[in-house]
């Protein structure tokens, strides 16, 4: 069965349509990629899907379970990691601290008054970043971090209630070029190990027709094209709307 | 046209900028390089005077203009057009103009909102809608044009191509050819090594907030081991 | 005849309410006109100006002086208003050059603190200047007396007030949305740095707003001055109703502003006709319904666009060694000194430990949860009014009785709470500071029960406890339990999931924190520790008053925070010693202690700006490199 199952989403805002009639399907190990020009609906679609906006019409579905509508608390409760295009993080804790609140949410136990956090789940957070190559910055405080050790601090926080699906917002926005691939590279090789199913946008062409193991084509609400990698980048229609000639992108 | 002499600049305690120096000539395009965090955007912060520099020298047109204040450094003819944008969301496009228009020195046409219109034609079609009404792609034109309204000699543009679309980005490298061929002299900074080829005259490689390398773009085309090493693409 | 006389008296009648309509009107333009200028300062400067009613007031003053000075007749008079509404404009701009210019950068609740600074110096400058006795002003020439229409008799002062605040009200929307200078200050509303990056002097920009600002609070004093006497609680009473104005009209809305004006106007005229019972508490009632149903006031708007994110908090550590022994230092003195102590020493003594536990409780919410309270008095108030009523009523002795404290406190911070954690920043201030005026006048004005304004006597400890000394250890005792109970907390779970919701929503969010669940919590847990310390205040006092609920306590305890520093975890506690102590001290020293501790607080705000025990921990560091 797919992990997630999208039918008929739609949206629309003061009368003007964002989102109309979009489905897919992502399995588990699989990365598909979202991408399109700007406004043409990733975002509201991104945001209907992990319960930041609550669709006009259509399901999404988690394993088959009807989960359209809930709020995102909730939805990360299902079993979905989230990052962000703008990183959140908590940037009054250290990074290990960030991860073990989402371990310690995960097992239902931020309601304590009185054990302090600094001994529990410390362990489980720190094996996680070290799986990151984040160990060296467990101590540190979030809010001086590099951007790129913010993205994959994100990545340990969405790892941590062991999702069946990861949903990330372009995920590599603001990193060096080599960063970027490695990143990536990263969260192919958990999603394989681990069965979670990725979606993900993405403004970075080499990121998407690198990683991703499918495509999607949004163009003003709906699906313009959807498919392999090298099929979607010849298509003459995706060119035409979003890809351009290619020579400011590496010439694809 | 701008001369930086090792500039430094700190937040907090961080160390951000060791040393940086780099040069634009008048009418040239330089684009500064570097990953994420290497110092790029707080260079152009530090130049702008919007992050007070620890030391260093900054020579604009023969004037020290390190330590002064944003808007007295804006007045002497140096645009700036940060990252993220910030259009002003609740004016419309023409207001968000009046807010950049300053007067032209002698000698120079000045930029009026047609002229702009003329080079940003979608702006045309949307003078009375407010900014936050606007995609991503239309809002990083109207800042470029908030900020010629200024008629700046030389503008500092801070990673124009992130998070647009192809499409996108290849007008806009249009638009920094024209503005180029207006005689602009500009400073931008990049990590699409493909964008900054097709824009650039010369480029300058930053990392760690050191300058790492300087020179034109042919020989940092001719130079895969430079690339390798700062931009590892 | 009995035909005559009914209708005499429905002309009566009538004319009482379309009187009473007009005077609700010429209070709304008034209103209007320091809100204005209120709303118009924050709008830039996004400072919670308390200093505003203190331009109002100096107008005022100034207007009386003038006018009673130049020779009498149009020109003295009107010549009068305007040179004081000038030169308030002038204060408003200096006090913006020499002192808000220096701390845009600081935290909001530091400048709110500085703006506070400027209202105790204010308070007892015009003490000194004017005297303590209220002052009447002349009648206004040309505009004595009434005119009549449709058989009605106005005054016509009134009906010229009426006028003046739609005129203003039109010139500010021209002078914002067809001048240069007015897309410049609204540019300068939603990104100042980028303004000044685009050529634009913001210094300047920022000091014209506070002279206009400031210039409207006093035309709105000044032209009280036919109406009403001039007197030294001008200040506090406006600024409290200007905020009112402008938190229900929508912050930075001119127009918002201008329509809760004539809400609130209406709503005092009315007020005492319909419901005269609960008048103080009408306009807070109104303001507390408009939140909860439009959560950032009639017009406002949810801020939008992009407001830089400040740096991140500090990551809250284990005290380092040396701090934590001077503090077991600290409590071995306040254990062993106090037996050699005098009475009044005790005392002191015992209300500083009160305070230090009333300051910690408001740290909670405001330090870790990230929310303001104007109005944390109450729960202090409602636990020193639950146990003198249990005493009183329910004849219990003292420990059941200070056992209820914080239920009674603690509930009502669940039922206030509930409305208050779901607004952020200036708006929910302003609900805490509502909910508390509401309990201030049940207080108040609820006489049968509390005893109103004559507060609830005899409440005093039992036998064991009556002694000074043994009080003193009770509440030291309880006092160190209860914050040392809310160090544990902050490093617990809760703790942090009540950081985390404060440094990124979307995160807590996504993973799985119900924010709401967590401040609201957070709030009933710090309204009943605040209770434990009003249940002690009551029996240290042997009596209760309204007071005990009343904003100025709201305000001290604010002070002792932000003295001490938010973003430390001895940051209340060494603010609740040094605010208590200097108080104490200032009062017994001079008539003038207002003075003392306003120029205090501006020293503070000018050369800590991270509160005392922020200032030391920083000298540490730089000392000692990362704790």
């Amino acid at each position: 069965m797919a992990t997630l199952e999208v039918a008929g989403l739609a949206k629309s805002f003061g009368g003007v349509a964002a989102v109309r009639g979009v489905s897919f399907a992502v399995g588990p190990g699989e990365l598909l990629a979202l991408i399109g020009p700007n406004g043409a609906g990733k975002s509201t679609c991104f945001n209907m899907l992990n319960g930041q906006l609550r669709p006009d019409a259509g399901t999404v579905r988690l394993h088959g379970r009807d989960i359209t509508g809930l709020a995102p608390r909730r939805i990360w409760r299902l079993g979905v990691g989230r990052t962000f295009q703008i990183t959140a993080t908590f940037g009054s804790m250290t990074v290990r601290e960030n991860v073990q609140m989402a371990l310690l949410s995960h097992g239902r136990r931020l309601g304590g008054l009185w054990r302090p956090v600094a001994g529990q789940e410390a362990g489980t957070a720190e094996a996680l970043l070290a799986r990151l190559g984040m160990a060296e910055q467990a101590g540190r405080p979030c809010g001086i971090l590099a951007y790129g050790d913010l993205k994959r601090v994100e990545l340990a926080i969405a790892l941590a209630n062991a999702p069946a699906l990861l949903l990330m917002d372009e995920p590599t926005a603001g990193m060096a070029p080599g960063e970027r691939t490695a990143l990536m590279a990263l969260v192919a090789g958990i999603a394989r190990e681990r069965g979670i199913a990725v979606l993900f946008t993405e403004h970075d062409m080499d990121v998407v027709f690198g990683h991703a193991d499918r495509v999607l084509v949004l163009d003003r609400g709906a699906l313009l094209a959807e498919g392999a990698p090298e099929a979607v980048r010849a298509d003459p229609r995706v060119r035409a709307v979003y890809l351009g000639s290619g020579a400011t992108q590496g010439g694809h | 046209m701008l001369a930086v002499e090792g500039l430094a600049a700190q937040y907090g305690r961080a160390q951000i900028l060791e040393g940086v120096t780099l040069g634009v000539e008048e009418g040239e395009v330089v684009v500064l390089l570097g990953r994420n965090g290497a110092g790029k955007s707080t260079t152009m912060k530090a130049i702008m005077g919007l992050v007070r520099p620890s030391a260093g020298r900054v020579r604009f047109r023969g004037q020290e203009i390190a330590g002064r204040e944003p808007f007295e450094i804006a007045r002497l003819g140096l645009g700036y057009v940060p990252e993220d944008r910030r259009i002003f969301g609740e004016l419309t496009v023409l207001e968000n103009l009046e807010v950049g228009r300053r007067p032209a020195p002698p000698g120079m046409t000045p930029w009026t909102p047609e002229r702009l219109f003329a080079l940003f034609p979608s702006l045309a079609e949307m003078r009375r809608r407010p900014g936050a009404r606007m995609s991503g792609g239309e809002q990083q034109m109207l800042t470029i044009a908030r900020t010629l309204m200024g008629n700046p000699r030389m503008i500092l543009l801070d990673e124009p191509s992130e998070g647009l679309a192809p499409v996108v980005v290849e007008r806009m490298a249009e638009t920094i050819g024209a503005l180029k061929r207006e005689g602009l002299s500009i400073l931008l900074s990049e990590q699409n090594l493909h964008f900054a080829g097709v824009v650039a005259d010369r480029a300058t490689i930053i990392e760690k907030g050191r300058i790492r390398w300087s020179g034109t773009m042919p020989a940092l085309r001719a130079a895969p081991e430079v690339r390798e090493q700062y931009l590892s693409v | 005849m009995r035909w005559y006389g009914r209708c005499a008296r429905r002309v009566e009648g009538l004319e009482n309410i379309a009187l009473q309509a007009l005077s609700g009107l010429a209070s709304a333009s008034s209103l209007f006109l320091v809100a204005s200028g209120l709303t118009v300062i924050f709008g830039v400067s996004r400072i919670v100006n308390f200093a505003h009613g203190s331009f109002y007031m100096l107008g005022a003053y100034i207007a009386w002086s003038l006018v009673t000075r130049l020779p009498r007749g149009d020109f003295g008079f009107w010549g009068g208003v305007l040179a004081a509404v000038l030169i308030v404009g002038l204060l408003g701009a200096a006090v913006e050059v020499l002192l808000l210019r220096r701390i845009y950068r600081a935290p909001e609740l530091f400048q709110l603190l500085a703006t506070f600074g400027v209202v105790l110096v204010v308070q007892d400058a015009t003490l000194a200047l004017w005297g303590a006795q209220d002052l009447l002003g002349p009648r206004a020439p040309g505009l004595r007396g009434s005119v009549e229409i449709l058989g009605l008799r106005f005054p016509r002062y009134e009906l010229f007030l009426i006028a003046v605040g739609p005129v203003v009200l039109g010139l500010l929307l021209l002078l914002f949305h067809r001048t240069r200078w007015g897309t410049l200050v609204r540019a300068a509303t939603l990104d100042r740095d980028m303004v000044g990056a685009l050529g634009v002097n913001q210094r300047w920009l920022f000091t014209s707003i506070f002279f206009l600002g400031s210039l409207l609070a006093g035309l709105g004093g000044a032209l009280q001055l036919p109406r009403e006497s001039v007197n030294l609680h001008m200040d506090l009473s406006i600024i409290t109703e200007a905020f009112v104005v402008v938190v229900v009209g929508g912050l930075g809305s001119l127009a918002g502003a201008a329509l809760a004006a004539l809400l609130i106007g209406e709503l005092h005229a009315f007020g005492i006709l319909i419901f005269p019972k609960i008048t103080l508490v009408l306009v807070f009632l109104v303001m507390a319904v408009v939140l909860v149903i439009r959560p950032y006031g009639l017009l406002g708007r949810r801020p939008a666009g992009l407001i830089a994110p400040g740096p991140a908090e500090p990551v809250i550590r284990p005290a380092p060694l040396a701090l934590r022994r001077l503090g077991l230092a600290a409590l071995g003195l306040a254990v062993i000194l106090p037996p050699f102590a005098g009475d009044y020493a005790l005392s002191v003594l015992t209300e500083m430990a009160i305070m230090v536990l009333f300051a910690a409780s408001l740290h909670l919410i405001m330090g870790p949860g990230g929310m303001a309270s104007f109005g944390h008095a109450a729960y202090f108030g409602l636990g020193a009014y639950g146990a003198a009523l249990a005493v009183k009523w329910l004849a219990l002795p003292m420990l059941p009785a200070l056992a209820l404290a914080p239920f009674a406190a603690g509930l009502a911070g669940l039922v206030f709470g509930a409305f208050c954690v779901r607004l952020s920043g200036v708006y929910a201030a302003m609900l805490t500071l509502a909910f508390a005026q509401i309990a201030w006048s049940a207080a108040f004005q609820w006489v049968e029960v509390t005893g109103g304004d004559n507060g609830i006597l005899g409440v005093w400890p039992d036998a064991w406890a009556a002694p000074k000394l043994a009080y003193y250890y009770l509440t030291l005792a309880l006092c160190l339990g209860g914050t040392l109970f809310l160090r544990r907390v902050i490093h617990a779970p809760f703790g942090y999931a009540l950081r985390a919701q404060r440094d990124s929503p979307l995160r807590a969010e996504a993973i799985g924190i119900d924010s709401f669940v967590v401040r609201f919590a957070a709030f009933a847990l710090a309204a009943a520790m605040a209770g434990i310390a009003g249940g002690l205040f009551a029996f240290a006092k042997g009596s209760v008053f309204p007071t005990f609920l009343g904003i100025s306590r709201s305000v001290d305890a604010l002070l002792m925070v932000l003295l001490g520093g938010v973003q430390t975890l001895a940051g209340p506690i060494v603010g609740a010693l040094a605010f208590t102590g200097l108080h104490e001290q200032l009062v017994r020293l001079t008539d003038y202690w207002r003075l003392g501790l306003g120029l205090i607080i501006l020293a503070l705000v000018l050369f800590f700006p991270q509160g005392l025990a922020g200032a030391a921990r920083a000298r540490w560091e730089a000392r000692h490199g990362d704790a």
